[in-house]
Order: C-alpha cells, then sequence, then structure tokens
C-alpha cells in the first residue's frame, strides 16, 4: 500500500509550529489558572515581560539564566540523536563544576588563559567521565540507561556535596562551598554588573559546531545512524557500542559546562546544590527545540525569560513564582503528547485529513 | 461494495471500485503492491471512511462503518501484522474483548466455545501456549479463530501468506477451502498468482486503484492474471547465460549454525556462481546470514574469503571488503527509514573516500552518485532527499540493491530478496542478481521461495534445523525432492522424522 501522500509541511517548519503551538496552549492554560486564582494575568505576563525584556539588565538576566539550560539542552538533543536518553544531565553537570573549580583553585597563581582553559577542559572531562561511564554500562552490561544515570545523578551530587561539606570546604564559611576563585580566572561579563559572561558565546559557538557536526561529519552521521537503527547501522560497520558510549562521553562533556559556566561565571566557586535541575529541564529544552541547537537556543532563551520574568511578576502581581513552574510543566506536557498539539494546529490550520 | 472511491491528498487509492463476493465463495482480490487492495479491505472492515460509494451487506446499505459494527454484522479482518498480546495464551487472546461472564471470565465457557471452533476447521491450536512460542503459521490460525470467536461469517485476510513458509502456506489454503465448505466466505488478499489459482472460486483485478477485471478462477490462466495486474506482458522465465565457474571466492568451514544441530556446515562458493540455500525458515538461514556479516559471533569454524578468515576481522574491517549484503528485513538492517535516501546511500560506504574524506561527508558526490543509481536502478523517488520510510517496499528493495551493487562487490549475500515484492519487481531484482553472476561475482542467495532457488541457483544446499541436508548441482534437484529435504528427511530414510 502506497502511504498516505499528504501535503506536508517541510519538516523544520511544522516542527517549529509545533513547539509553538505548545507554548501558545500552555500560556493559555496559564492563564486560566491564573483567572481561577483570582489574579489578572494581563498584569501578571506584562510583569513577566517587562521582568525578562524590559531594561538591559532584564535582558542579562534572561541570557544568564538561560546559558545552564541551553548545555544541558545540547547534551540531551546530542545523546537523543544517538539512541540514549540522557537523563544523567545532573550528576553530569556536578561533577564537572566540582572538577573545574578544583582546577581553577589548584592552578592559582598561573596566567589567566591557562587556568581558564584548564579548567573548562577539566569540568568537560569530568562530565565526560561520568557520561561515558553510563554509556558503558548500557553497552557492555546492557542495562537501561535511565536507571544507571537516575543512580549516578544521586552518587555524583552526593560526593560533591561530601566534598563541599568536608575536604574542599572553604574555611570560616557557614555555607557548604568551596574557596571563592580569583576573579582574574572567570569569564567575562558582558554587561557590568548583570551575570551575563562570556560563557553565552561559548554556548553560541557550541550551537555551531553540533549543527556542523550532525550535517557534515561522517561522525554524526554514525550517531544517527545508531540512534535511529542500530542493527542497520550494526550492518554498515559501526560499532553500537563505541558509539553509544562516545555520544554519552560527548553529551556528558556538554551538560558539564552548564556545571563549568555557573561556577566559573556565574558564582565563583563550587556551591552545594546550585543547581535547581538544570540537568532536567535541559531535557524540556531539548524536546521543545526538537534536538536542533539553534532551537535549543531559542527555547533555552524561552525558559531563561521565565526564569527571569518571575521575580517581577512575583511582586507586581503578585502572583507566585511559582506559576513559572506551572507554565514549564505545561510545557512539557504539551511537548510529551504531540497529539494534542497536533489536533489544535490542525483545527487552527483549517485543514482536516481523513 | 460499489462505486468505492477513497483518496489520500493528492492520490486516489480506489477509484470507484465495485466489488462482489458471494455467500461461501472464496475471493481473491489480486494486484500489485499499491493498487488499492489493502485500502478498499479497510473500508470493507470501517477502518477507512470512503468519499463515495456504498457498502451493501445481504443488499442492506450500511452507513457509517467502524470495526465495531463490522464485527457486528459478521465481517472479521486478519492483518498483515498480528495484533496479538504475546504474553497472554491463545485462549486469552481469542476472547481478548469478548469475554464471556459479567464480572468474572467464565474461562470453561469460553474454553469450550473456542475449543469447539478450532475443532470444527482442524486448527490444531494449544490453547493454554503463550503466543510468543508460536510459529508465525499458528499465530496466523489464532487471528483467524478469534475472527471466527467474534462469530464472522465473512473473513478478510490481507496477504495471509506473505509471512509463511511454502509448507504453512498450503496448511492455511486447506484450512480456508475446509471453511468454505462449511459455509464461510473468505476474502483473500494476494499478489501471488499461484495461490490465487489454487485456491480462489473467483477473482477481482484491481490495478492503480481501479478494478479491471473479475473472473472466474477455473477458467484463468497465470499469463492472463500477471498481465492484467501489471498492464502488459509478464515474461516468466528469465534468462540465464551458462558460465564457467571461477575461483573459490567463500568457504565455509566447519560453522555451527544452531546450538543444537547435529552436525556442522561447510560449503563454498565460486566467482561466477549463484549458490542457493533452500529451506524453511528458522532453520538457520539467519544465523548463516549473521555469522558471514559479523552480526552475531560464533564458536569453532572458519569462513574464508579469498585468504582472509572474515572470523578474525572486525565488523569494519569486513565492510572494507565490500561484500554486497541484503539483509533479509531491509527495514530493520538496511535503511533509517526515517532518514533522506541520500544519506542512506552512505550507509556503508562512511569509510569510503569517495563519500567522507578527512571525517567530512562529500555531499555533492554524494548526491550525485545517489542519483545516478536511484536512476539506474529505478527507484521511483520525488528526491535524493526523500525519507527511505516513505518509499514503497519494492523501491526500498531496488535502493538497497543499488547501493550495495553499486560497491562493485566480489561477494554478494542476497537474503530473502523478494520478499513482500511484486513481480515486477521480482523480475528486476532477479535479473540483477544474474547480471552481477555474469560480472563474475559470488553470489549466497538465501530464499525460503522455491521459485527463487530454482530460477537462479546454480548449486543448491538445503537447510533443515541448521544443517545442510544435501548439495547439488541445481539441475539435479527437482520440486519432490528438494521439500522432502526441506522437510528434514533424506530419502532413504523418509519416515524417521516426524514432521
Amino acid at each position: 500500500m502506497k502511504r498516505t501522500a499528504k501535503p506536508q509541511l517541510p519538516a523544520l517548519a511544522e516542527r517549529l509550529i509545533y513547539s509553538l503551538a505548545a507554548v501558545v496552549l500552555s500560556l493559555l492554560l496559564a492563564t486560566i489558572v491564573m483567572l481561577i486564582a483570582g489574579y489578572d494575568p494581563l498584569k501578571a505576563f506584562g510583569a513577566m515581560l517587562n521582568g525578562a525584556f524590559g531594561s538591559a539588565n532584564a535582558v542579562a538576566n534572561t541570557l544568564s539564566k538561560s546559558i545552564p539550560l541551553m548545555f544541558t539542552g545540547f547534551a540531551f538533543a546530542v545523546a537523543s540523536k544517538g539512541g540514549v536518553f540522557n537523563i544523567g544531565g545532573e550528576g553530569q553537570l556536578y561533577l564537572a563544576a566540582l572538577a573545574s573549580a578544583v582546577t581553577a583553585l589548584a592552578l592559582d597563581g598561573l596566567p589567566r588563559a591557562v587556568v581558564l582553559t584548564a579548567s573548562i577542559l577539566a569540568g568537560m572531562a569530568a562530565g565526560g567521565a561520568v557520561g561515558a561511564l553510563i554509556g558503558a554500562i548500557k553497552a557492555k552490561l546492557r542495562i537501561n540507561e535511565v536507571i544507571v544515570a537516575i543512580m549516578v545523578n544521586y552518587i555524583v551530587s552526593l560526593f560533591a556535596s561530601y566534598m563541599v561539606n568536608g575536604p574542599l570546604k572553604a574555611a570560616n564559611s557557614m555555607t557548604a562551598q568551596s574557596e571563592a576563585i580569583s576573579s582574574t580566572y572567570l569569564f567575562a561579563t558582558v554587561i557590568p554588573r548583570s551575570q551575563l559572561t562570556t560563557a553565552l558565546y561559548l554556548g553560541i559557538a557550541f550551537a555551531v559546531l553540533i549543527f556542523f557536526l550532525f550535517r557534515s561529519t561522517r561522525l554524526g552521521f554514525n550517531i544517527r545512524a545508531v540512534g535511529e537503527n542500530a542493527k542497520a547501522a550494526a550492518s554498515a560497520g559501526i560499532s553500537i557500542a563505541a558509539t553509544t558510549i562516545g555520544v554519552m562521553a560527548l553529551s556528558g562533556m556538554l551538560a558539564g559546562l552548564a556545571g563549568v559556566t555557573e561556577v566559573l561565571g556565574k558564582y565563583g566557586r563550587f556551591i552545594d546544590g546550585f543547581s535547581p535541575g538544570f540537568g532536567f529541564t535541559g531535557i524540556a529544552v531539548a524536546v521543545l527545540g526538537s534536538n536542533n541547537p539553534f532551537g535549543i537556543l531559542l527555547t533555552s532563551l524561552l525558559f531563561g525569560a521565565l526564569e527571569a520574568g518571575s521575580m517581577k511578576m512575583s511582586y507586581v502581581a503578585n502572583v507566585s513564582t511559582n506559576m513559572v513552574m506551572v507554565i514549564q510543566g505545561l510545557v512539557i506536557l504539551f511537548v510529551a503528547t504531540p497529539e494534542i498539539v497536533s489536533q489544535f494546529v490542525r483545527r487552527k490550520g483549517g485543514k482536516r485529513n481523513g | 461494495m460499489r462505486g468505492i472511491t477513497k483518496r489520500f491528498g493528492a492520490m486516489t487509492a480506489n477509484d470507484h471500485i465495485d466489488f462482489q463476493v458471494e455467500q461461501g465463495e472464496i475471493h481473491c482480490l489480486l494486484g500489485e503492491n499499491g493498487a488499492g487492495k489493502s485500502t478498499l479491505m479497510n473500508v470493507l472492515f470501517g477502518l477507512l471512511c470512503p468519499e463515495e460509494g456504498c457498502v451493501e451487506i445481504d443488499g442492506q446499505p450500511i452507513s457509517a462503518l467502524t470495526p465495531r459494527l463490522a464485527y457486528q454484522l459478521g465481517i472479521g479482518m486478519v492483518h498483515q501484522h498480528f495484533m496479538l498480546v504475546n504474553h497472554l495464551t491463545c485462549l486469552e487472546n481469542i476472547i481478548l474483548g469478548n469475554e464471556p461472564g459479567k464480572v468474572v471470565i467464565d474461562r470453561k465457557q469460553a474454553r469450550a466455545r473456542v475449543q469447539a471452533l478450532s475443532d470444527q476447521y482442524h486448527f490444531n491450536i494449544d490453547l493454554d501456549a503463550p503466543v510468543s512460542d508460536l510459529s508465525v503459521g499458528m499465530k496466523q490460525r489464532v487471528e483467524i479463530l478469534k475472527t471466527l470467536y467474534r462469530g464472522a461469517n465473512i473473513i478478510i485476510l490481507d496477504e495471509p501468506t506473505a509471512v509463511l513458509t511454502p509448507i504453512e502456506a498450503e496448511q492455511l489454503l486447506s484450512i480456508l477451502r475446509d471453511m468454505r465448505t462449511q459455509g464461510k466466505t473468505i476474502i483473500f488478499i494476494t499478489h501471488k498468482l499461484k495461490e490465487t489459482l489454487d485456491v480462489a472460486d473467483r477473482i477481482t483485478i484491481l490495478r492503480g486503484g481501479k478494478s479491471v477485471a473479475l473472473l472466474s478462477a477455473a477458467s484463468a490462466t497465470p499469463e492472463q492474471l500477471a498481465r492484467l495486474m501489471v498492464g502488459h506482458d509478464v515474461v516468466f522465465e528469465i534468462e540465464k547465460p551458462a558460465r564457467a565457474q571461477g575461483d573459490v571466492v567463500l568457504r565455509v568451514e566447519d560453522v555451527r549454525l544452531l546450538q543444537n544441530a547435529q552436525s556442522t556446515v561447510s560449503f563454498e562458493v565460486h566467482a561466477g556462481e549463484i549458490f542457493g540455500i533452500a529451506g524453511v525458515e528458522g532453520n538457520g538461514q539467519q544465523q548463516l546470514e549473521e555469522i558471514i556479516m559479523g552480526l552475531t559471533r560464533t564458536k569453532g569454524g572458519r569462513i574464508f574469503y579469498q585468504k582472509t578468515n572474515l572470523l578474525e576481522l572486525s565488523l569494519r574491517a569486513r565492510r572494507k571488503l565490500r561484500f554486497a549484503y541484503i539483509p533479509s528485513d531491509r527495514l530493520k538492517q538496511a535503511l533509517l527509514s526515517h532518514v533522506s535516501l541520500q544519506e542512506n546511500f552512505l550507509l556503508g560506504n562512511q569509510y569510503d573516500p569517495q563519500y567522507v574524506r578527512r571525517g567530512l561527508i562529500q555531499k555533492k558526490a554524494l548526491r550525485e552518485n545517489t542519483l545516478r543509481m536511484m536512476r539506474e536502478f529505478d527507484v521511483r523517488a520525488v528526491s535524493a532527499q526523500q525519507s527511505a520510510g516513505s518509499l514503497s517496499g519494492g523501491n526500498q528493495q531496488k535502493f538497497v540493491l543499488a547501493r550495495e551493487v553499486s560497491k562493485q562487490p566480489q561477494f554478494v549475500l542476497a537474503c530473502q530478496p523478494v520478499r513482500g515484492l511484486d513481480i515486477g519487481a521480482i523480475k528486476y531484482v532477479h535479473n540483477v542478481l544474474i547480471r552481477l553472476r555474469s560480472e563474475g561475482a559470488a553470489i549466497l542467495l538465501i530464499s525460503a521461495e522455491l521459485s527463487d532457488i530454482f530460477q537462479l541457483s546454480d548449486t543448491i544446499g538445503v537447510l533443515y534445523k541448521g544443517e545442510l541436508m544435501d548439495v547439488r548441482k541445481a539441475g539435479a534437484f527437482d520440486n519432490e525432492s528438494i521439500s522432502l529435504l526441506m522437510a528434514g528427511r533424506k530419502e532413504a530414510q523418509a519416515d524417521e522424522t516426524n514432521r
């Protein structure tokens, strides 16, 4: 039987529409929730918009909040292309953050370029190692990566927590954190007195690299082949185990950059429990951006804006910052259930297929 | 069914088709892939709603047909892909969705009814076996029994023999005849001529979404059916020029295919020879395929390709030998269905400097070669950017052939190369294999279709339970002797094995 030949949008445009629709739908539902709760949605969204984009500083804040999400989004997307569900971004970024902080502290006194490079690379290596470990357990022992990754998340983040509660704890500090890294070794700020650092450029550079990887290189093709159809890839002489381990190492490095840029950008030290779940939110960012690196730049910006605007929304419209979590949750729900959204898009477009 | 029209977007799958079936007949719906057979039957079963036309049962026009209503009207359908729950037993699968008893399932009553039906039509099903343990043929019987249990009088079978071995197919046909004798009406969708003539009372032929003929099977000839199906004359015989054999290209020594096989397998394939492996599926063919390609490891034995022992090489090193490999399941093993044809062409060629240099894919060369091979092999697609999954089965297979042949292989491993293809595509595949043979390639052909084996092979080996029963020149076998070997009987000891 021939396949149904329905008029098709270019795949990219179609996915863009679906993602937009998911966002629109969740904002609509959030509006209803606010109405029911007795808030003024217009005022709330206005405040949020203002808080996210209302001034140079607001924009800087939005961008800075989007940076870690961008990296964890890339991490999830790259693993997905290779057919691996990397839910271990959280553990990967914690170990990476710890490694980069330790490296920067240990090399204190050396030239800035050396220390910054070494500590970024140390972070990527640590994240990559955690990723590769999960990949190896999946490939060699055939244990589901989701279970392994979730357990590794606990092990790694508790290990990092132990280190800054014990051996690496800053002297005379009440909280669990490492010593401060000298500000010469941190990312430069793009806008003075904001948290937006040049790590943003690193994110954009990686988006281009990832795009190029999957578009034009054999390595990217091999990863996609394994993700798409492992058996066919094996028939074509691609080693599934090596690719799985490799793609998880790559994914771990990218997730690691989320930790590195927080330590060397925002905080200047490793603080226990600094990540509010970047590794997990990255999954939503990647899926909403349909695993396209530029799509992920956009969706991480959206999630960053929601975070950045929530404070303003809270004190102007008196809506709890938790409303942002409601909106994020709804976006994930609609992205995870494409059928609902596709119904919506079809209605809107006035197209009906039998 | 009258004037049924069903469109999918710009394509008209059914164009004003009239289709009439009489009580108690086996009616074959014959046509090539894409002729609209399944669409028409999905309309009858209520899965699709036609734009025009109406369905009448016993003279009553039926509107708003749904599968549920179809069942109530006594229409049952067995799909190409079985809809069974693997973990449940046969009995549980059969009564699923229609369990007797109000709250608690009345197993006793269910068993009695199902058993009675099974006996009535000689199905020989073990009702307590979990479905996952059954052979494909048995699963199909469970599906048929399920429709009977639901009270179907008209049973639609969508390409039922496509998944069966010749023996299973023969058994199915005899069950169908039995059911007809007991008054059931059967609609049999197929593109195979032989079984159509074997089993049908009347035949409706579809071509390009139109009904082109309704004939009585008694007066039909294969040539006539083929012409009506394809729209022009079809030559059945293929020309196979005589060719002297060259050197040994592939030598298999002492390879154990199945764990419990009593002996190992050894044979040689020469340049310019097609070595056919005949046998009912599941007798070690898959293992042989995977061992040669390195997808399964094996202990003991050696496989020499020219002078190198394949079993000592890595997957990647094997691929560098540039074998052409046509796997038995093209969608699972040869294609990335959501990926463009161009990139599918790269699959297996990704270490060829023509296509990838210093890790970078050479897009231009890749696209040009893909398009050239697609033209040469008559792969019908809109562009090289189209996804492989959007092609029809025949075009997918031609695409795989094009890719593999473009490697100018010395050795070709062709597994079930014509499965699920229509006449035109089968003939095409056969011709390509013959051409490769003329060019001096050594070809190992593994096929469950005897017609393949006989038409193509120079040498034939028969595989049964992981053992080679016999290897002879093609002319030394006839239909009967090969069938006996396929069933595990060597002439002298015909009755020792039971099957």
